[in-house]
């Protein structure tokens, strides 16, 4: 094929890709309107969820503010007096998260848990701080059945040793050979 | 009292040719956004009233709103005239554009265009020249880099085209044996111009193109290079004039091509259908503009000056022998 033939079916094929194209359907998706289905796994805006019995689940053990890449997560501890602990503010800056699920996976009692709820943009930076009450839930989250105490080996939630697959304590005194 | 009755037409057809083209070019805009959008598989704009038919009104808003930046190191008086001079020449070339046949008011003959000047086809190659002015200028006065390229680029490109573009009327010119574009449409009443001399329309059709400061030959704004050319230290309405011009020429120069080549507002039917004939070509013409810039990718500056020089000259020259071979043999003069 000469120079110029080539040319000249280059030039054809272009005009009639741009033109076909032109009659075929968008792709783009119109978000407001229209959405895109979400991965099953979507994680976007963090909460900080209850137990089945409505307590608190965070136990404020600072392990997903330690693990956190970016440093967004503070908060302070307390003791509520039965031994167990809770924090007395728990602060997120959505500023900054970068919705890694680093602290999911790091809490022990399942408490902090990421939604699929992406469409939470603020006009002003300072809006985007979550405090404890615009994160903390009525609900369990994604494990409904899960109760960190009645797991840990701690008399809070029911007495040492009355928890499902849990021995009653040693007595040290009858334990003989 | 009659004395004064052809000025007042000929002011009120000015003002109502402005009126159209600036309203024209606002839609053309639309238009090639949307229509490139589709050749891209996006939907365009279409947030501002139904269809986006309002986005042109908000665009012109957004315009006239921004500040006018002044850069320190401009020359300030060029610098402020120039995106006069690309929009002024423009419209100006529009005055001898006949895009319908002549109607009768009261007696009163009127003829299309604004003018009918004896040099009609002259008057466009000098305002198309002059319009060199406003990029040269702008990208001059600026003080910045980008901007003396693109300026730069701009004049060597309108230069070399202009030639081929002149070269492709001579065989129109020839046809007619009048500079007058109302003795050229009515030179095509029974067959266009582009069946005696298609190469001519064609190599037209390309150095318009280029006349036009579009992709593929759009070197003298080159985003992807430049920023934006000449025009990169402009802001608001005087940016905004830059973008009119630039769309007006795209619809003069439609026009044009539609007079010299396709038969002007000639159709079917009857007279008052002209301007729906001349509006439907020059609009297939400007549609052509629109799918080249969809289709095609810019030149590089060598491969524009080859295209020009190398091939454009040597094969407008030819066809102008050619056509006055042809017409000669056939008796072609005054169809
Ligand atoms: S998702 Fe990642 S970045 Fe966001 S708070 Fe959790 S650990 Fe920090
Ligand atoms: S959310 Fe989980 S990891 Fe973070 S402090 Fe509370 S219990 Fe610990």
């Amino acid at each position: 094929m000469s120079r110029s033939t080539g040319i000249l079916k280059g030039l054809f094929e272009a005009f009639a890709t741009t033109l076909r194209e032109m009659f075929r359907k968008p792709v783009t998706i119109q978000y407001p309107e229209e959405k895109k289905p979400l991965s099953a796994r979507a994680r976007w805006r963090i909460v900080l969820t209850r137990d089945p019995d409505g307590g608190e689940r965070c136990v404020a053990c600072y392990l997903c503010s330690a693990v956190c890449p970016v440093s967004c997560i503070s908060m302070q501890s307390a003791d509520r007096g039965d031994g167990r602990r809770y924090p007395e503010w728990f602060r997120i800056n959505f500023g900054r998260c970068i919705l890694c699920g680093m602290c999911e996976e790091a809490c022990p009692t399942l408490a902090i848990q990421l939604t699929p709820d992406y469409e939470f943009c603020k006009y002003k930076a300072l809006d985007m701080v979550y405090e404890k009450e615009d994160l903390l839930i009525d609900g369990t989250g994604k494990d409904p059945e899960y109760n960190f105490y009645k797991h840990a080996g701690i008399g809070i939630v029911n007495p040492k040793g009355k928890n499902p697959d849990e021995y009653g304590p040693v007595d040290i005194r009858s334990n003989m050979p | 009292m009659n004395s004064y009755i052809p000025w007042l037409i000929i002011i009120i057809k000015a003002f109502l040719i402005l009126f159209v083209t600036l309203t024209l070019a606002a839609y053309m805009v639309l238009a090639e956004r949307k229509l490139l959008a589709r050749m891209q598989d996006r939907y365009g704009p279409n947030r501002v009233g139904p269809f986006g038919l309002l986005q042109p009104l908000a665009d012109v808003i957004k315009l006239i709103t921004k500040e006018d930046i002044l850069p320190a190191q401009a020359d300030r008086f060029i610098y402020l005239i120039a995106p006069g001079v690309v929009a002024g020449t423009v419209l100006l070339t529009f005055a001898v554009v006949p895009f319908g046949a002549p109607v009768k008011i009261g007696g009163v003959t009127v003829q299309m265009p604004v003018i009918d000047l004896n040099v009609g086809a002259l008057y466009f190659l000098a305002m198309s020249s002059l319009g060199v002015y406003g990029v040269a200028l702008a990208g001059w006065s600026s003080g910045s880099k980008y901007s003396l390229f693109g300026g730069i680029r701009g004049s060597a490109q309108m230069i070399s085209y202009e030639l081929s573009m002149g070269l492709a009327l001579v065989p129109v010119v020839m046809l007619t044996g009048s500079f007058s574009l109302n003795d050229i449409v009515a030179a095509q009443s029974n067959v266009p111009f582009v069946v005696y001399s298609p190469l001519a329309f064609v190599i037209f059709l390309v150095s318009v193109a280029a006349e036009s400061r579009r992709i593929p030959f759009d070197l003298a704004e080159a985003e992807n290079e430049l920023v934006a050319g000449y025009h990169t230290e402009y802001s608001g309405m005087r940016f905004g004039l830059f973008y009119i011009g630039e769309y007006v020429n795209i619809i003069v120069l439609s026009a044009l091509a539609v007079t010299f080549y396709l038969g002007g507002w000639h159709g079917p039917g009857p007279s008052w259908l002209s301007l729906f004939w001349f509006f439907l070509k020059a609009a297939a013409i400007a549609f052509f503009f629109i799918w080249m810039r969809a289709t095609l990718p810019r030149l590089r500056y060598d491969q524009l000056m080859h295209l020009g020089w190398k091939f454009l000259v040597p094969l407008s020259l030819a066809n102008v022998l050619l056509t006055g071979f042809l017409a000669l043999i056939f008796h072609w003069r005054n169809v």
